[in-house]
């Protein structure tokens, strides 16, 4: 399977016949376990013999500063933020994933285009709007998505950062004053929203609430399941 | 609940008037804004002015990003959408809000023209700035592309990277890659005219005879406008 799909208008000044790579994606709210699990994944993969790049949307340096100095002020628009986040998605993917895929690594992406897709939905953007602007971007092989309703993630939050952070509250939303009323509700708004694209998008969905080895066996069964009919 | 969804733009009315003006490097565009800025606020406008690749929050990236040549067509399109939507949502949409008249040098059109040029799709460029209104009015100030070469290859002796178009590997000469990269811009500019209203400015008059006719053109544009508000 070598002619990759673009969810839209893709790159067209690329020249991509050759993606023998693989991408596999997992998606889920802060939290929830994701990174343990891409590790994990990662080791079994290359015990295996596999080349594997991980990478998460947030580790790109084009534009990282600009939010990170914007969010601390509070002085974004949305419009402008949603642009930065899909400037630093199209950076990993054009510098990083693209080429891994095309030296045939297997790529574990932490979050793709559906978390910025989620957060900006909420946030009252237009989804033909987002749909198209990230026409871009690669149809992964895989998408799993880890999902936990918003009590236990609320637990899972404060056992690892002690606090509830302003913007994985959703506090620019003004939902509520109260920021621990306010993290319930916008990730209830969250979860509905990845509800619909799951459906759109055929997520695999993978518990939560289950513990660290049994979410690692389901993703390594499905993962092992598609490396061989492939 | 919270489904609203935040407006695009094309649609949108305002009771500000939003000019802009677009054209090749070396038109004369800017100097022409400049003249109708110095014109609109001697009559008691205030008058609100911005110009391309400018946010503060942006910019400082942008330049980092290029000296590094780290950018490729979508990035390079993506970050002066970042840029302008900046500058959109905090300082051009609310001014017109408000009534008063903003100016632009430069606007969506400057990133179509470019971004096409480069190879993005053009569909994709113009969703990215769905979000932005249409202006009042926008000037196209076109010349023949020998003109506009040469007044910016008198006036600068070196072409920046990117200006230049160096980027996408038409030359290894940034003069001659400039002028394919100008040729390219002034066509899609020319395939717009009809499609975006652009007014059509003769860019090869002289500087008076220019801004006379800007001046008629927006006179006429103002006739129902009044300024919301006078400085004391």
């Amino acid at each position: 399977m070598n002619t990759r799909q673009f969810y839209g208008k893709g790159l067209p000044y690329l020249k991509l016949e050759d993606l023998q790579g693989k991408l596999i994606v997992i998606e889920g709210p802060d939290c929830s376990g994701r990174s343990t699990q891409i590790s994990l994944l990662k080791e079994w993969l290359e015990a295996k013999g596999h080349a594997v790049l991980d990478t998460g949307f947030k580790r790109s340096t084009l534009v990282g500063n600009v939010i990170l100095e914007a969010k601390k002020g509070n002085t974004l628009g949305k419009t402008t933020l949603s642009l930065l986040y899909s400037t630093d998605f199209a950076d990993q993917l054009e510098n990083k994933i693209i080429p891994a895929l095309s030296a045939g690594y297997i790529v574990l992406a932490d979050r793709y285009i559906f978390t910025m897709m989620a957060r900006d939905i909420v946030r009252g953007a237009s989804k033909e709007w987002l749909t198209k602007l990230f026409g871009f971007a690669l149809v992964p092989d895989m998408i799993f998505y880890i999902h936990l309703d918003p009590d236990l993630l609320l637990h899972r939050t404060f056992a690892k950062y002690g606090h509830l952070d302003y913007w994985e509250s959703g506090m620019d939303l003004c939902l509520s004053g109260d920021m621990l009323e306010s993290f319930k509700k916008y990730h209830s708004l969250l979860g509905e929203e990845f509800k619909i694209l799951a459906e759109e998008y055929s997520f695999i969905k993978i518990n939560g609430k289950e513990n660290v080895e049994k979410i690692q066996a389901q993703l390594r069964k499905h993962i092992r399941e598609f490396l061989e009919v492939d | 609940m919270m489904k609203k969804v935040r407006g695009l733009g094309m649609g949108k009315t305002y009771p500000g008037k939003l000019f802009v003006v677009e054209g090749c490097d070396g038109s004369g565009k800017s100097t022409q804004i400049y003249l109708l800025k110095k014109w609109l606020e001697s009559e008691g406008n205030i008058v609100f002015f911005t110009e391309w690749n400018s946010s503060e929050l942006v910019k400082e990236s942008t330049k980092k990003a290029k000296k590094k040549n780290l950018l490729t067509p979508t990035t390079f399109s993506l970050m002066h959408a970042s840029d302008f939507a900046d500058r959109y949502e905090k300082l051009i949409l609310p001014h017109l809000r408000a009534g008063y008249i903003v100016l632009c040098d430069r606007y969506i059109y400057t990133a179509y023209a470019r971004d096409m040029a480069r190879g993005c799709d053009p569909d994709w460029v113009r969703n990215v700035y769905d979000f932005a209104v249409k202006p009042t009015a926008a000037l196209y100030f076109q010349a023949p592309l020998d003109i506009s070469v040469s007044r910016i290859l008198a006036g600068r002796p070196e072409l920046k990277y990117h200006e230049a178009g160096m980027d996408m590997g038409w030359s290894n000469d940034p003069v001659e890659s400039f002028k394919i990269f100008q040729g390219i811009i002034k066509k899609n500019y020319d395939e717009m005219i009809d499609e975006e209203d652009f007014i059509v400015m003769d860019a090869t008059t002289s500087i008076e005879e220019q801004q006379v006719r800007v001046r008629e053109i927006i006179k006429e544009k103002l006739v129902e406008y009044k300024s919301p508000y006078r400085k004391m």
